[in-house]
C-alpha cells in the first residue's frame, strides 16, 4: 500500500544550507579584526552579545515559560565583576567573562529558591524587585563605587588595543553563537523534550515523571549565568561602569523586543529579532526620542497581531527551518508531511 | 503484600471532603476497576494514588513504601503512571515525541518504542505526525503508551472511553491482555460499568467519597452494583 517507505530527517535542506552559510559567517567575523573597520567591528560586537541575550530571554521565557523582567540584574552583576575581580583583585578582563558566568550562577541560586515561589504576573514582578535591590545594593557600596560608578580603564591597561577590539570581538561571537547553539542542543536532546513538555501542559509534563520545578530551576541558572558572562563583555567595550546603567531595565526591554519580534519560542527568532533591532536603530539614530516610540509601538503591534513574529510567519508560509529541533517525517502522506 | 494498598485516603479540595477514608488494594499482575458516577471522587482518588493530590503519607502505600504525599515525578520514578483524564497530550511534540516524553523517568522494562508500535500499530504509522492532530480514540491510544514508556508496575487509568464511540472503546479495551501480559497491572476508572465488569478481576465502586461496593465481577449482582452506584 506504502511502497515508498517514509524516511526520518533530523536535519532540513535549509538546515544544511544553513550551516554552510553558518560556517561562512563564522570564519568572516573570525577574521573581522583583519578586514573590518574598527566601527563595524564594535557594531559586530554588540550584535553578537545582544544576540546572546535574547537567546537567553527566548529560553526562559519562550521555553521554561520563565517571564522575568529582571534579567538586568544579572548582567548588572556581570559587569561589577570587572570591577571586583579585575579593578581589585587584578585579573585579566577577559579571563572575568566565564568567571562572571559563575559568579552570577551562584548569586541566582537563591534568587531561584525566592522566586520560584510566585507564578505568573507575581514572578514577573519580583523579577524586576530582585533587579531593583541587587542595583540598590551595588549603588550603595562604596568599594565599587556606589551611585556614580567607577572607570574600569584600569582593567585593560597594557592590553594592545588591537588585541582588545579582537578578543571583544571573538569572544562576543562565542557568547551569541554558543548561546544559540547550546539552546539547539539543549532542545534536540531529551531534556529539550521534557522542556517542550513542560511549556505545553505543566500538569502532564509532571505526572509523566519530569521534575517541573527542577528543569525550570537549570533553565532560570543557565540564562544568569549567559547574561551575566555578556554583562562582563558589555562593560569591557564601555571601560566605565554604574549601577543606573549595569542594572537598567533597558537590557531586558531589548532582549524582549528581539524576542517577540524575531519569534519566541523558535531559534531563529532571536536572531531575526536581533536584526531587526539593530537595522531600526540604525534608520532611528538621528531622531532623539522617535526611536523610543517607534520601537515600543512595533512591539505592541506584534504582540496583538503577529504573536508568532517574523521568523513565525517565514517558517510557516515557506517551511523553513534552519534549526530543525523536531524529527521530521518525509513521504507518509504528502498533505501531512508539513 | 499487595502491590498497592490504600488505608483511609482522604482528600480535600478548600473546605469540601472528596474522600471520607479509601480502604483498597491492588494485587501484582491483577486488573482492577473503579467504578461510580460523577462526583463519587474516583478521579480525585488516582489523583491522591499519583502525587497531585495532597494525602497523608501513610495512607498509600506502593511495593510496601508509603508513598502518599510525594511528588508526582518521584512516584512516576516508583513503577507508578497514570493516563490522564482528557489525554493531556503535547500540542507542539509529535506522536513519538510524546511517546518518549514519557521515557523521561524511566525504570527497566519490556516497553519501548517498537513494543508499542506493536500493541497499536496505528502509532506506528502516524509516529511522525502533531500527536493532536490525531482522532480521539488515536489520542488515547498515544496517552496510554507514553505512560507505559516509563515502565511501570501499575497503570492508572482515568476514564480512558470518556468521549470515544464504542468501537473506538473496544480497541482500546483490547490492548488491556498485551499490557498484562508483560506483567503491568492495571487500574482503571471507569463510569460505563459493563466495559469495567469486563476488563476486571476485582471492582471497587466508589459513591460520595467511600467504598460502597467492592468484588468479582462474576459475583456481584445487578441489584448489588445499581445500588451500590446510584444508592438507590
Amino acid at each position: 500500500m506504502n511502497p515508498v517507505l517514509p524516511t526520518v530527517e533530523r536535519s532540513t535542506r535549509a538546515s544544511q544550507v544553513g550551516a554552510l552559510l553558518g560556517l561562512v559567517l563564522l570564519i568572516a567575523v573570525i577574521s573581522a579584526p583583519w578586514w573590518a573597520e574598527r566601527s563595524s567591528q564594535r557594531l559586530l560586537t554588540e550584535f553578537l552579545y545582544t544576540l546572546a541575550l535574547a537567546q537567553m530571554w527566548n529560553l526562559l521565557a519562550g521555553y521554561g515559560g520563565l517571564l522575568s523582567v529582571g534579567q538586568q540584574g544579572f548582567v548588572g552583576i556581570g559587569g561589577y565583576c570587572l570591577v571586583v575581580l579585575g579593578l581589585q583583585a587584578g585579573l585579566n578582563p577577559f579571563l572575568i567573562v566565564p568567571l562572571a558566568g559563575l559568579v552570577t550562577a551562584l548569586v541566582a541560586v537563591p534568587t531561584a529558591t525566592l522566586l520560584f515561589r510566585l507564578r505568573g504576573a507575581y514572578f514577573a514582578v519580583s523579577t524586576w524587585v530582585v533587579a531593583e535591590v541587587f542595583r540598590l545594593m551595588v549603588a550603595n557600596t562604596a568599594s565599587v563605587g556606589g551611585g556614580s560608578g567607577t572607570s574600569i580603564t584600569q582593567t585593560v591597561r597594557g592590553i594592545p588595543a588591537w588585541w582588545r577590539e579582537s578578543t571583544t570581538l571573538w569572544i562576543a561571537l562565542a557568547l551569541g553563537a554558543g548561546a544559540t547553539l547550546a539552546v539547539y542542543f539543549l532542545l534536540r536532546s531529551r531534556h529539550g523534550l521534557a522542556l517542550t513538555a513542560v511549556r505545553d501542559s505543566e500538569p502532564a509534563a509532571e505526572s509523566l515523571g519530569i521534575s517541573v520545578e527542577r528543569i525550570k530551576w537549570y533553565v532560570y541558572i543557565a540564562a544568569a549565568a549567559g547574561c551575566g558572562m555578556v554583562g562582563a563583555l558589555i562593560f569591557i567595550t564601555k571601560l566605565r561602569i554604574a549601577p543606573e546603567a549595569a542594572f537598567s531595565l533597558d537590557w531586558t526591554a531589548t532582549m524582549f523586543f528581539a524576542v517577540i519580534i524575531g519569534g519566541i519560542g523558535t531559534i531563529e527568532g532571536p536572531i531575526v529579532g536581533t536584526l531587526i533591532f539593530f537595522l531600526l536603530r540604525e534608520l532611528l539614530a538621528d531622531h532623539g526620542s522617535w526611536y523610543m516610540i517607534v520601537l515600543g509601538s512595533v512591539a505592541v503591534v506584534f504582540m496583538l497581531w503577529i504573536p508568532r513574529g517574523v521568523w513565525g510567519l517565514v517558517s510557516s508560509r515557506f517551511d523553513l527551518h534552519f534549526f530543525p529541533v523536531q524529527r521530521r517525517v518525509r513521504n507518509i502522506d504528502q498533505k501531512e508531511s508539513r | 503484600m499487595s502491590l498497592l494498598e490504600t488505608r483511609g485516603v482522604t482528600a480535600f479540595y478548600g473546605d469540601f471532603q472528596a474522600l471520607y477514608g479509601i480502604d483498597m488494594g491492588v494485587e501484582e499482575g491483577e486488573t482492577v476497576a473503579i467504578i461510580g458516577s460523577n462526583g463519587a471522587g474516583k478521579s480525585s482518588f488516582l489523583r491522591a494514588l499519583c502525587g497531585l493530590q495532597k494525602t497523608a503519607p501513610d495512607s498509600v502505600r506502593f511495593g510496601g513504601d508509603a508513598i502518599g504525599g510525594l511528588a508526582a515525578h518521584h512516584i512516576v520514578g516508583l513503577g507508578l503512571a497514570m493516563v490522564p483524564e482528557g489525554r493531556r497530550l503535547f500540542p507542539s511534540l509529535s506522536v513519538e515525541e510524546n511517546l518518549l516524553v514519557g521515557a523521561y523517568s524511566k525504570r527497566p522494562g519490556p516497553w519501548t518504542l517498537e513494543r508499542l508500535y506493536a500493541l497499536f500499530p496505528i502509532l506506528g504509522e502516524r509516529r511522525h505526525n502533531p500527536g493532536t492532530a490525531l482522532s480521539g480514540g488515536q489520542q488515547q491510544m498515544v496517552a496510554i503508551g507514553r505512560a507505559l514508556m516509563s515502565n511501570p508496575r501499575l497503570l492508572l487509568c482515568d476514564e480512558i472511553s470518556l468521549g470515544l464511540a464504542p468501537v473506538v472503546i473496544r480497541d482500546i479495551y483490547a490492548a488491556l491482555p498485551g499490557i498484562k501480559a508483560e506483567g503491568t497491572s492495571v487500574l482503571v476508572v471507569e463510569q460505563d460499568v459493563g466495559q469495567a465488569m469486563k476488563v476486571a478481576d476485582r471492582l471497587y465502586c466508589f459513591q460520595e467519597g467511600r467504598v460502597s461496593l467492592a468484588g468479582r465481577p462474576g459475583e456481584l449482582t445487578r441489584e448489588q452494583i445499581s445500588l451500590a452506584y446510584f444508592g438507590v
